[in-house]
């Protein structure tokens, strides 16, 4: 059952990878990256599911704001040009 | 199955961040590899490496890549380098990762409980840190009384990094 939702979940990111890599705009490769991200914190639960060790929720958690600082600090250095 | 479609996916994600012309995208691409491996590293039970492979290396790398990207240009110069160098650079790296795989061979397997790393100092730190240093936990006996002095250069030495980075990227007067 781990194996079957773990395949499918890491082949939604390979499909998104595709887009990261060949996405014209780097908005596509922006948004693809931030999904990519979305699935590695579906992925880390299901780890620790299938560990037994359910505190993997709360490292997940922590992955999903890793997540947005970056989406974040990308936009703002689309809308300034600088980070400061 | 998992593994090898996770070490594929990363493989993919670096090799199209050295292709990529656009800088920005290949930040990008440098985050999602962290997050990949960031769970590779979960899946071998490597919590605490894993927490610091996505923080530092998606989280703080990233954020410090586009600030350098802010003070530069976003495109990679149109730089051709001669076939001979090219070739002398596939070499070298052959030969280093020949030597290092070489290297994993003698290598205990994961997990095996006769590795020299859980024969030789493990079980006196299992045994005697609490009566030694009256540390309940004793990973933290060992970081921070068996290896006090370590952990305290450890610091000293991040603490450094913090206040030159402070220092780059602080706002000109």
């Amino acid at each position: 059952m781990f194996d079957i939702a773990a395949t499918v979940i890491t082949l939604a990111a390979v499909l998104v990878l595709y887009r990261a890599i060949k996405g014209p705009r780097v908005y596509d490769r922006a948004l693809a990256v931030n999904i990519i991200g979305t699935k590695t914190v579906v992925l880390l639960a299901l780890i620790g599911f299938a560990y037994g060790r359910p505190h993997f929720l709360d490292i997940a958690l922590v992955y999903a704001l890793m997540n947005y600082i970056s989406t974040l600090a990308f936009l703002k250095y689309r809308e300034m040009g600088r980070l400061d | 199955m998992i593994d090898f479609a996770l070490l594929l996916f990363l493989v993919v994600c670096a090799l199209a961040a050295i292709q990529m012309k656009d800088l920005l995208s290949a930040i990008m691409l440098l985050g999602s590899y962290s997050f990949i491996m960031a769970v590779v590293w979960t899946r071998l039970n490597a919590v605490d490496v894993a927490f610091t492979e996505a923080s530092v290396g998606a989280g703080i790398t990233t954020i410090l890549l586009i600030a350098t990207l802010s003070r530069t240009k976003r495109r990679e110069m149109g730089q051709t380098v001669p076939l001979v160098n090219s070739v002398i650079y596939g070499v070298v790296v052959m030969l280093t990762s020949a030597v290092l795989l070489y290297g994993t061979i003698d290598m205990p397997l994961f997990g095996d409980p006769g590795a020299p790393a859980y024969q030789h100092v493990a079980p006196r730190y299992i045994e005697k840190s609490y009566e030694e240093t009256g540390v309940v936990n004793f990973v933290t006996a060992v970081l921070a009384s068996y290896r006090g002095y370590d952990t305290l250069g450890e610091t000293a030495v991040i603490f450094g990094a913090g206040m030159c980075v402070i220092l780059l990227l602080r706002r000109k007067i």
